[in-house]
């Protein structure tokens, strides 16, 4: 078996050496060949040097005709050999063998030639080279092929990559190479019916290079004309003067530039002629303290103008009419009507794909700054929500934990390991902080709440400004592993990093461990039983006060683990948790309080939402958040116990 | 019967003399009258301080009084200082344009004087174009009617959205921070026409009194503070003392009883919310002109919560605690973060003041919620020995911080 | 003999659970009524519906002489309308005196403005006074309302009622933690008001009921189960069966 595996490989070597030796010459062969032909290149005879090169040249005849394209190709006079060459002083040549690419020689100026094709063969040398190029075995050549044609266009690469689509074997450079045929075929199609049929092609392609690639074929330019739309044009359409499209000094601007209308030297000019011309505290009789007002100063040069001081302007009522008595169009370049018709048929069918997917893409934008939300609020959803504590150290929590995970780094230089360190150790601190405040301060409170919001706002001052004294007030990182970098790309406009779609997977495991803590276990029972009757509680055997401590703790230790997350992909400050204790508020509010469920949709709307708003206006976030606000304040009038609300007396008032 | 407002009222006569005392003894020890003890800077740190009173007993209506626990006061405080601002700013740059135009060869146009502004103003914002909200910004008595208007009408409608819900308690302390918030962020935008995170400056030019030296305009700013001051707490403490402010502190306590009793319980926090917002952005517009700068980190939420620590620190539901804590907590706090305080050296640490400031009002302010809860004002009825009643049950008034009881 | 108000075809459910259940009633001007039932028979909310704090599902509330719905109405509204009401436990504003709780009381214009620059008069004082009188309060007055006694309490709130100058008074369980002595004279208060309007007590206690000698309304699961006087309704079956045990 191994015998006869061997002896089969062995064959396939053999034949491949005899196909290199049979099927490829020397190129210097090949080129000698042709000599005449390459020496006098005319745009009749190249063909058939280009077509023998082709055949016979192999790689190296493709690098031959890229160096003759570029002028770089030297033919020895006394053998007519050629040769690339290197120079230091151009006086000296050292020789370089077309096809090893070893130095082979030396020879002075004045014994070589070098060979200048003119434009037309460099054409087609171009449009072969193409080809060569566009079937080179290397993959990675081919796709810079592809490359070079989208960036420069042209009529004459239509053929080629045409020819090479029979035999290409990579999937992907195929999908590239339709795509990129049809473009060209659009732009330099035979006829229109050839054209417009390529262009509806197109209409199942997403991407946003097609996009962009299409949008150049509507390219328009501006017109102006006296009487309607101009005959034998494609109208785009008609602008209108002063619209935000064409301001009224543009428009004036293109009637001077046809020459349709006098210059206006505008009004710096006009002020500069006038105050040239400032003559006994008068200038053209008007005299100088007059002239606070466009009017005075319009007249003062009117009479400059007048006597030949200054060259003649436009007044507004000239300018005025001269806009008016034109019409101004925007005109396709594209002449057929019938194709801008098609690419923007097409364009439309594309951009309404484009546009479905961003909006899956802003959809899942919002899903993951929910999740963040959903985190950061879901402690405050037990303290706050269950509990009816009101915490403005929320924040200085999750600012806690994120500060927890940045110290288990500087020990654990392994990012993965740190980050699994710290999660469990940021909800041990965050517990441990909240459990201390719940026993100093907290309880001596209950049945407080606006005194619990300003005792919980003094300890979020204290130990903002602590951790600003500890850790100063320069952000500190806090990496992930490289197994979260990167994101999940699902084509050219929906992607999702991987750090997100991590912080939704947390914020999910924490929303089912919650609920089956506080409807599955003893604890949750106990707690449900506390927050709804502590004095019946505690004569049924229940410590009220562990009770408190412990859901205040898990609460508080959740807002840590969240401070770990967040930390992630928000740099570590000192104002970390300010940035998002009103939003967590606002979350539980809009949710409806004692409910976790409810936070959960808070978290959603409002997630959603600042993302719907950042839509509208991506450069603003300040604007998103500030709306985003106004939002919630009139959505609680119509909710105001939130999206799920306990109804009945139970609910009290 | 009936008693003089005043003879039912001791404590109003008390701290009007002791206002009008401290006042002149600032001016007599001032740089303008020539004794210079007192510099010109720190007469004006001593008239913010008393519009920061101001703010204070306004705070102290809406929250020791009524029971709003409003985290929004200090919004309308900032609006009040961005739109004194304005035309302070407006005047104060068409002066300079005017000048710098004076010795060009032309008259200046209207429109030339209106673009040189623009870009003055708003150059550092990118813009050139003055905005419309500065349509009244020429003329200080339209933009002294905006300095009520504005705040006003915002805390009438955001109060009526509300108050209408029955938005209460906590829920309505975040919803006032949450207006702070949306206030403080959209003021950071460039394209808010107010310049943004740089805010307006060079407010303590007046523009007109360009004679007068800086000693004498933060003379006439603490006069002005002064009485603005005093009116104000004449003003508060007439409201409270009548059948009003035995309403509003009914409804502090149980507002659905004052309901069955009939009374528009949400027409009159409408009214005490809008009332105090009004004063809180009258203190602003006397304030900024002496701080010389607002920009919008002054309206963010964590300065009306400062508000509602002073007025705590101060004592709740009673005017003159609300004066003394703003006074005493600002003017400490200036003196800490400072420098003013020496450090202590502990020997393996050295305690800066300026780091450790924060945490000692933070802690503080826990202390007082906890152990002191009628706050500095408390110590007054230490000293006249009033009785208190020491009933079990449900304890309600200012000092227990409106606590939540209810009728089930 | 008019009606005041007139409930008909009431309900009212709380996540399913009907707290009142097609109740119809009806009380005539300056008449004494007693509403008696189980725990959970729907008395408060009963109250919490005309008051206008919780809306009924469906049914009509349509009070005095013009018959306009209570509905469509605010807490203060109805209030101003002429509905008074004294809560279960003793409501007052415990940190303000006897004669400022009465002073808020007084039936007088009640716009925020009106109440801004109120000034005290003579007829106000004169009334206070009387109300203080009829409640054993003249002595307080000057005192916080939080340092009363329980039952003390009790009168205030029933003073601050009457202060009011209500058509309708709703009032529960006034006679809860009252010595003998103190529910005599809360008894003689109520049947005074109750000649110049109408009054409506809930109430668990049968002597006090049995005192007040008047109709008696027995409430059932959200119904009306009997109607009349207290012997009549102390002998119905259905009344035995689910209040008054065997």
């Amino acid at each position: 078996m191994g015998r006869s595996a061997m002896k089969g490989l062995l064959a396939a070597f053999v034949v491949w050496l005899a196909c290199l030796g049979v099927g490829w010459a020397d190129l210097q062969d090949v080129l000698q060949d042709n000599r005449a032909a390459i020496e006098k290149a005319s745009r009749k005879t190249v063909d058939a040097v280009l077509a023998d090169i082709a055949e016979r040249g192999g790689s190296e005849g493709a690098a031959f005709l890229e160096q003759w394209q570029d002028k770089a190709v030297w033919q020895r006079k006394a053998d007519g050999l050629f040769f690339y060459v290197e120079t230091d002083d151009k006086q000296t040549y050292q020789l370089i063998d077309v096809s090893s690419g070893a130095v082979v020689g030396e020879a002075g100026k004045r014994d070589l030639k070098n060979l200048k094709p003119n434009s037309g063969v460099r054409g087609v040398i171009g449009s072969a080279l193409v080809e060569f190029q566009l079937s080179d075995p290397e993959p990675r050549r081919r796709m810079a092929a592809l490359r070079a044609i989208e960036r420069r266009p042209d009529r004459s690469q239509l053929e080629p990559l045409r020819n090479s689509m029979v035999d290409e074997p990579d999937a992907e450079i195929k999908r590239r190479k339709e795509v990129l045929l049809a473009l060209l075929t659009v732009r330099f199609g035979a006829d229109i019916a050839e054209r417009v049929a390529a262009a509806e092609g197109m209409r199942d392609k997403l991407s946003l290079e097609t996009r962009a690639a299409l949008n150049p074929l509507l390219a328009t330019r501006r017109v102006v004309s006296i009487d309607g739309p101009p005959d034998d044009a494609n109208v785009a359409r008609k602008l209108r003067v002063g619209s935000e499209d064409l301001s009224e000094d543009a428009a004036y601007q293109m009637l001077v530039s046809a020459e349709l209308a006098l210059p206006d030297i505008g009004a710096e000019a006009r002020k500069a002629a006038l105050i040239a011309s400032i003559a006994e505290g008068a200038v053209g009789g008007v005299p100088v303290a007059e002239l606070d007002s466009d009017v005075a100063r319009e007249r003062a040069f009117a009479v400059l103008t007048a006597e030949g001081l200054a060259p003649p302007s436009v007044t507004a009522e000239e300018r005025e009419a001269a806009l008016r008595a034109h019409e101004f169009y925007e005109v396709y370049t594209e002449p057929s009507a019938e194709v801008t018709d098609a690419v923007q048929g097409t364009l439309g069918i594309i951009n309404q794909r484009v546009a479905f997917y961003q909006v899956l893409d802003l959809s899942l934008d919002g899903l993951s700054l929910a999740s963040i939300y959903f985190l950061a609020a879901i402690g405050l959803a037990i303290t706050f929500g269950v509990m009816g504590v009101i915490n403005m150290a929320h924040g200085e929590f999750i600012m806690m934990g994120a500060y927890t995970g940045y110290v288990v780094q500087l020990f654990v230089p392994d990012y993965t390991l740190s980050i699994l360190l710290a999660l469990p150790l940021a909800f041990a601190v965050t517990f441990g902080a909240g459990v201390a405040m719940e026993r100093l301060v907290i309880r001596w409170l209950y049945n407080r709440p606006l005194e619990t919001l300003l005792a919980t706002f003094g300890i979020s001052i204290a130990l903002q400004q602590l951790a600003k004294n500890i850790f100063g007030t320069q952000a500190r990182p806090l990496t992930s592993p490289a197994w979260l970098d990167g994101a999940w790309v699902m084509n050219d406009v929906v992607s999702v990093s991987y750090i997100r779609i991590a912080i939704f997977g947390l914020g999910l495991i924490f929303l089912f461990l919650l609920l089956f803590i506080l409807k599955r276990t003893r604890l949750g029972l106990e707690v449900r039983a506390v927050t709804q009757n502590p004095r019946m509680a505690a004569s049924m055997g229940i410590n009220p006060d562990k009770i408190n401590m412990l859901t205040f703790g898990l609460g508080s230790g959740i807002a840590g683990i969240a401070g770990v997350a967040i930390g992630l992909y928000a740099k570590v400050t000192s104002e970390l948790g300010s940035d998002y204790i009103v939003q967590s508020f606002m979350t539980v509010v809009v949710g409806g309080v004692g409910n976790i469920w409810g936070t959960l949709l808070g978290a959603t709307l409002i997630g959603f939402l600042q993302k719907w708003i950042e839509w509208f206006n991506p450069s603003n976030t300040l604007a998103a958040q500030t709306f985003m606000i106004v939002f919630i304040i009139i959505f609680i009038q119509f909710r105001p116990k939130g999206i799920i609300a306990l109804k009945g007396r139970a609910a009290g008032d | 019967m009936q008693r003089s407002f005043f003879a039912r009222n001791p404590s109003v006569l008390i701290f009007i003399a002791l206002l009008a005392v401290f006042t002149l003894t600032v001016t007599v020890m001032s740089e303008a009258m020539g004794m210079g003890v007192l510099s010109t800077s720190f007469i004006k740190t001593l008239g913010k301080t008393l519009c920061l009173c101001l703010i204070a007993i306004a705070m102290d209506l809406v929250w020791g009084y009524c029971g709003i626990l409003s985290l929004g006061h200090f919004a309308f405080f900032g609006l009040g200082g961005y739109m004194i601002g304005m035309w302070l700013m407006y005047e104060r740059t068409k002066g300079i344009v005017l000048g710098s135009l004076e010795n060009a060869p032309l008259p200046p146009t209207p429109e030339e004087v209106r673009d040189a502004i623009g870009t003055q103003i708003f150059g550092v914002v990118g813009g050139a174009e003055i905005p419309m909200i500065w349509f009244f910004a020429d003329s200080l008595a339209a933009q002294l009617a905006l300095v009520v208007l504005v705040p006003g009408a915002l805390a009438l409608i955001f109060g009526w959205l509300a108050f209408r819900s029955r938005v209460t308690g906590v829920y309505l302390s975040i919803l006032t921070q949450a207006m702070t918030l949306a206030l403080s962020l959209y003021l950071f935008q460039n394209d808010s026409g107010l310049r943004g995170n740089n805010g307006l400056s060079g407010l303590q030019n007046i523009p007109g009194l360009s004679g007068m030296s800086q000693a004498w305009v933060s003379l006439w700013f603490l006069w002005a503070s002064a009485l603005a001051l005093g009116l104000g707490y004449l003003m508060a403490a007439w409201v409270v003392s009548g059948k009003f402010g035995s309403v509003i502190r009914g409804i502090r306590d149980d507002e659905a009883r004052v309901r069955f009793l009939g009374y528009n319980v949400e027409g009159y926090k409408l009214f005490v919310f809008t009332v105090t917002a009004i004063i809180a952005a009258v203190a602003g517009a006397l304030y900024y002109p002496q701080a010389g700068i607002i920009n919008p980190a002054e309206i963010a939420p964590i300065a009306s919560i400062y508000l509602a620590v002073w007025v705590a620190i101060g004592g709740r539901g009673r005017l003159y605690g609300a004066v003394i804590g703003a006074a005493f907590v600002s003017l400490l706090s200036s003196w800490f973060t400072g420098g003013g305080a020496p450090d202590v050296n502990l020997g393996f640490y050295r305690i800066q003041w300026t780091d450790w400031w924060l945490v000692l009002l933070g802690l503080s302010f826990v202390a007082v919620t906890l152990f002191a809860p009628k706050g500095m004002g408390g110590l007054f009825d230490y000293l006249v020995r009033k009785p208190m009643p020491d009933r079990p049950g449900a304890d309600l008034g200012p000092d227990q911080g409106s606590r939540r009881e209810v009728e089930q | 003999m008019s009606t005041l108000l007139e409930v008909s075809g009431v309900s009212v459910s709380f996540d399913g659970f009907k707290a009142i259940n097609n109740l119809s009633f009806q009380i005539a001007d300056a008449e004494l009524r007693a509403i008696i039932g189980p725990n959970g028979a729907g008395k408060t909310t009963f109250m919490d519906i005309v008051t206008g704090k919780t809306r009924p599902n469906e049914g009509r509330v349509i009070w005095g002489d013009k018959s306009v719905s209570l509905l469509k109405m605010s807490e203060s509204q109805i209030a101003r309308a002429g509905v008074g009401r004294k809560f279960q436990r003793p409501t007052v504003f415990e940190d303000q005196t006897v004669r400022e709780n009465l002073a808020m009381a007084l039936r007088n214009d009640r716009s925020p403005w009106a109440v801004l620059f109120y000034k005290k008069t003579t007829d106000g004082a004169a009334r206070i006074e009387a109300l203080a009188d009829e409640i054993n309060l003249t002595a307080q007055l000057t005192r916080k309302a939080g340092e009363l006694s329980h039952g003390q309490k009790q009168w205030l709130e029933i003073g601050m009622l009457l202060a009011q100058d209500p058509k309708l008074l709703l009032v529960d369980e006034p006679a809860a933690g009252m010595t003998p002595a103190e529910r005599d004279h809360t008894t003689d208060i109520l049947k005074e008001a109750a000649k110049t309007r109408a009054v409506v007590v809930v109430e668990h206690d049968m002597d006090f009921v049995e005192k007040l000698n008047c109709k008696v309304t027995v409430l059932h699961e959200g119904s009306v189960l009997a109607e009349g006087s207290l012997a009549h309704v102390t002998a119905n079956k259905d009344v035995i069966d689910v209040y008054l045990g065997r």
